[in-house]
């Protein structure tokens, strides 16, 4: 069957446009081809600087021929529809159409032969849709730019469409876009081989690129370039510092990859490391070498030039290595400039600078982000003064020359410019690691004067956005409130820490003007009458409720990562007043193993019949109407009484190892100790007594004061569980 | 070249690149202006930009501008920075075809042998928020340092450019010192001269980088500035307001070039005020916007006349 060879010549494509728009076009062509009915048996894209490429192998030379049926009017409709039918379908008269019944009567319908068309014809048509609209993140207009003109990602020069089986001369697809006839002809590299090629199939292709000097594959273009920058860093004692993303970008930046190393004067590795690379990543996209014994960076670089040059890149090292020099010698002075001015005189300058419209100045929120941190302090063993301190500077670098140059060292500077200024080490580094963790593989602050400011930072953020009643919603999260809450969960988590989420809220919110609008229904039962400052404070609550609950779908996607039920962490949560993120993950563990054992299993079995039971009564007597407690006296079976003797030792028992629980989690010395897990083996002892109560007592019963007793005392079962979750969450 | 005294070369003097530039561009057809006269910051500034990219006339010219940013002053002390320097700018409309290869057989006219050097276009895309306009094009590297901005213009002043123009710069101090093999701006051989007749590039600026650097970042008088901001807007907006006019049924405009001039002034006051570090961050932004309405009405009011495109 025939192939098909597509390409799309332009000027330079940019690099990370490259991977995205070879598989766009891959999807466009190859969906269309499908839906014309010429399925086909493999595709593949490629993209270089200057071409986009498409081969579809195995594509049928036409479209099979289909049987269309078209439904008419009813049998002994007006002549008139009868005759617009006959039109519509192709009919010469009614005797062509076959009759139908259907639900109301019979109808004619029209069988209509579509004979399938020459897939070149198909491709002629299909391709010139693709091109025109293609999904370029941006595209641009050129030349005489008249209406109607074609738009493509830069100027585009030439497209090859040629199709048909391998064992013949292909044809070219023919069509016309934008002034640009499709044909069979490319170029090679720009400066090795500009002449034209005629190419037939993508075999020769392929085979006539590498000849002119362009590797198609981005993939091959990138193994050679890692292949060739390890062996000259190996062979000179050094290890390449690998980085898929320049590496990609690189491939994206070259048709013939040429890999030649450079170096710099070592004066300039007295610069911090993550500068030197920034500098020679960012700016010239360069690879960066080290030491594999020192682990430290070396003074040479690794640059991927375009071209063979005829003195062996002997003038493109000695370019780069005046370009990395100047650069470096830009990072020194900045680094040297910075160094001359202390942190703290830089704060005053925040003044001028909006954070936010509605949440004031970088001023402002450093301190806010102060206050809280010293707040924290105490609650996650840190230093108060250091916190403050660290908190204070910890945005300072912000306004230095080497963030201004590169935002990504932000923080880190900051470290570097507060150990020059002798600050505290833990201060020092709770100014690099204040804005961690970033992401998913993200280093938690680990230090608690660290702990303070990362976490003062984001839940500075959180607070104020939620203030503002500006979310994040499913598709928009501007300012990372996601990543924030999530950040504080894991500095929470990682170092065991105990905080009352909501108490620090609350405190947080007075520093902001709460704004909500809410429906006057939304508000709480007598909410609307009270005071001006009352509702302030009620506000606060409902804010911190709402920013709980965020908490709450982080964690859920947190723990659900980790493989927990998130309906676990629903039924902690549906408890009263948990805010403790640790308490709640440490329950929601030990109940995830409490259920996977038989007790809890049986216990959970036990808790539902209760509960219908009591759901159905309750639907009768009122909700609540059993909620007073269980009177012995009017226990008459045996089983009923050892149940209540059971269900109340078993009560103090749980709720002394939840008592314990809260106590001891998170504490120095509790290592060994689950608590929460003895609290839900208390419970279990429940379980034989449930189970024999159920086995043998009716608790439906005639007379209403016993009745009514036994519901009770299956109130009291439900009220024991809720000790250590709410069990009508749990699902399964 | 061959025929030229070495002193002319550009690979020898800084005014023999300039030159070789001028040559080679008017060969092509180019006019060839001199720089405006108004402090700007960049050569699109140069009215036979900002405003010749408008409307349907061909238009192919190339001149050099000097530049001006106040904030990239660094007292004479860095070799790379400066707050005034010269572009060399290339204007052609609509852009030819073989813009790309132009613009190479320019680098080779100035001794940058390909087969040689690694010459390549890295996606940049353009945009000054001053002047509304954008485009999409390239940073032209030479041995991984940017010599030239390439830009197809998609829009100026607000407005649609169709046709488009192509716009060359060239960084003359950059691509001098990597012609002449220089680290450091102020050694550049400025007349191609040796010895004692030899005037480099420090000869010429240098005092004047530490002289401005001065007066950008510590004594530029902000009171005036301001002021000069606001009677610039206001000219601006006088003139605009007294240069249209309505000739049988048609509306012309009779003074979009001083208008223009205002603005450009307004813009540069900006970039004094922005390095005096006296405009806050949200100011700037309403600063800058107040600039871009300038330039489209002053862009509005050129489309109204004769090299606008006006019948």
């Amino acid at each position: 069957m025939p192939d098909l060879l597509i390409e799309l010549f332009s000027e330079e494509i940019p690099a990370r446009m490259q991977p995205r728009a070879a598989e766009d076009l891959r999807k466009l062509v190859t969906d269309r081809l499908v839906a014309a009915g010429l399925v086909y048996e493999g595709a593949k894209a490629f993209a270089t600087p200057r071409r986009l490429a498409l081969t579809v192998q195995g594509v049928p030379a036409r479209q099979p021929d289909v049987k269309e049926e078209r439904k008419g009017p009813r049998v002994g409709a007006p002549a008139g529809a009868i005759g617009g039918f006959l039109k519509a379908a192709g009919l010469a008269s009614i005797d062509q159409a076959t009759v139908q019944p259907d639900k109301k009567g019979d109808f004619y319908v029209a069988v209509i032969d579509k004979k399938g068309r020459a897939a070149i014809d198909v491709i002629g048509e299909i391709v010139p849709e693709v091109v025109r609209n293609f999904p370029w993140p941006k595209a641009m207009r050129w030349g005489e730019a008249k209406p109607g003109a074609l738009s493509w990602v830069r100027p585009l020069h030439a497209m090859i469409a040629t199709f048909g089986p391998d064992t013949e001369e292909p044809e070219i697809v023919r069509f016309e876009i934008g002034g640009i006839a499709s044909g069979d002809a490319t170029r090679g590299h720009r400066f090795l081989a500009p002449e034209p090629i005629k190419v037939r199939r993508f075999d020769d292709y392929v085979a006539k690129l590498e000849k002119a000097k362009v590797v198609l594959d981005p993939e091959r273009r990138k193994h050679i370039i890692l292949t060739e920058a390890r062996t000259l860093a190996f062979a000179q004692g050094f290890e390449l510092v690998e980085d898929e993303g320049l590496l990609t970008e690189v491939a994206g930046l070259v048709e013939w990859p040429v890999v030649l190393m450079g170096a710099f004067d070592a004066a300039f590795l007295a610069i911090p490391a993550e500068v030197i690379r920034a500098t020679i990543r960012n700016n010239q996209k360069c690879f960066v070498l080290r030491d594999p014994q020192a682990a430290k960076l070396v003074n040479r670089f690794i640059l991927v030039a375009n071209t063979e040059a005829k003195d062996g890149g002997k003038a493109i090292v000695a370019g780069n290595e005046r370009v990395i020099r100047a650069r470096l010698s830009d990072a020194k002075f900045f680094y040297d400039t910075d160094l001359k001015v202390k942190l703290e005189d830089r704060l005053d300058k925040f003044k001028g600078i909006v954070f936010h419209e509605k949440l004031g100045t970088q001023a402002d929120r450093i301190a806010r982000i102060e206050k809280l941190a010293a707040e924290l302090a105490p609650m996650v063993g840190a230093d108060k003064a250091k916190a403050q301190r660290a908190a204070r500077l910890c945005k300072a670098d912000l306004l230095t020359e080497m963030v201004g140059e590169f935002p990504e060292v932000q923080g880190l500077m900051g470290r570097y410019y507060a150990e020059a200024q002798g600050e505290d080490e833990a201060v020092a580094h709770a100014i690099e690691d204040h804005y961690k963790p970033q992401g998913p593989t993200d280093l938690v602050p680990a230090d608690p004067v660290s702990i303070a400011v990362a976490l003062a930072d984001k839940l500075d953020m959180l607070v104020g956005f939620w203030a503002q009643d500006d979310k994040p919603t499913s598709s928009r999260d501007p300012y990372g409130l996601r990543r924030a809450a999530l950040g504080a969960i894991r500095i929470v988590l990682d170092n065991q820490l105990r905080l009352q989420l909501r108490t620090i809220f609350v405190q947080e919110l007075s520093h902001h003007l709460v704004q909500r609008a809410m429906p006057d229904d939304k508000w709480p039962v007598g909410h609307r009458e009270l005071s001006v400052i009352h509702q302030g404070a009620q506000l606060r609550e409902l804010v911190a409720k709402e920013l709980l609950e965020f908490f709450a779908d982080r964690l859920k996607v947190q723990l659900r990562e980790q493989g927990a039920r998130y309906d676990l962490v629903d039924a902690v949560f549906a408890l009263e007043r948990q805010d403790d993120v640790l308490l709640i993950v440490h329950r929601v563990n030990a109940l995830g193993n409490f259920l996977n054992t038989e007790d809890g299993v049986n216990l959970l079995a036990g808790y539902r019949r209760a509960a219908n039971i009591l759901k159905i009564e309750e639907r009768k007597d009122g909700e609540g109407a059993f909620n007073e407690p269980a009177n012995p006296e009017l226990m008459s079976h045996p089983l009923e009484r050892h149940l209540w003797n059971t269900i109340q030792s078993t009560r103090d028992e749980v709720l002394d190892h939840v008592s314990l629980a809260e106590e001891r989690i998170g504490r120095p010395g509790f290592e060994d100790q689950k608590p929460f897990e003895e609290a839900m083996e208390s419970l279990s002892t429940l379980r034989t007594a449930v189970d024999a109560f159920f086995e043998e007592v009716t608790v439906n019963v005639d007379e209403k004061p016993i009745r009514e007793n036994r519901l009770r005392l299956l109130n009291e079962i439900r009220a024991a569980t809720r000790a250590v979750a709410d069990f009508s969450c749990i699902e399964g | 070249m061959a025929d030229l005294p070495a002193h002319m070369r550009p690979e020898r003097s800084f005014q023999g690149l300039i030159l070789a530039l001028q040559r080679y561009w008017a060969d092509y057809g180019c006019v060839i202006l001199q720089p405006y006269d108004m402090e700007v910051g960049a050569g699109t500034f140069h009215p036979a930009t900002t405003l010749r990219a408008l409307g349907p006339k061909p238009w192919n010219a190339a001149y050099v501008q000097p530049s001006r940013r106040p904030k990239d002053g660094r007292y004479g002390e860095n070799p790379n920075r400066l707050q005034h320097y010269y572009q060399f700018q290339v204007i052609l409309k609509p852009n030819p075809p073989d813009l790309q290869e132009l613009y190479l057989k320019s680098l080779y006219a100035i001794g940058i042998d390909p087969a040689l050097h690694d010459i390549r276009f890295v996606e940049d895309d353009w945009e000054s928020p001053t002047l509304g306009a954008w485009g999409l094009g390239w940073e032209c590297w030479c041995d991984g340092m940017e010599v030239s901005q390439f830009t197809y213009f998609q829009q100026v002043a607000g407005f649609e450019c169709a046709p488009v123009s192509g716009e060359l710069t060239y960084g003359l101090e950059r691509l001098a010192m990597y012609v002449q093999g220089v680290e450091r701006v102020y050694d550049l051989n400025f007349n191609g001269r040796d010895g004692a007749q030899k005037v480099s590039y420090g000869d010429v600026f240098l005092q004047a980088e530490q002289e401005y650097s001065r007066h950008n970042f510590e004594h530029a008088d902000t009171d005036m500035l301001f002021e000069q901001f606001k009677m610039a807007e206001a000219a601006c907006r006088k003139y605009l307001a007294a240069g249209w006019s309505t000739e049988s049924e048609v509306k012309r405009h009779l003074m979009a070039l001083p208008a223009y001039d205002q603005c450009i002034k307004a813009s540069h006051v900006f970039n004094l005020l922005d390095a005096r570090g006296v405009i806050s961050v949200t100011e700037r932004q309403s600063y800058i916007l107040r600039v871009r309405e300038l330039a489209k009405a002053c862009g509005e009011a050129w489309l109204a006349t004769e090299a606008g495109g006006l019948a």
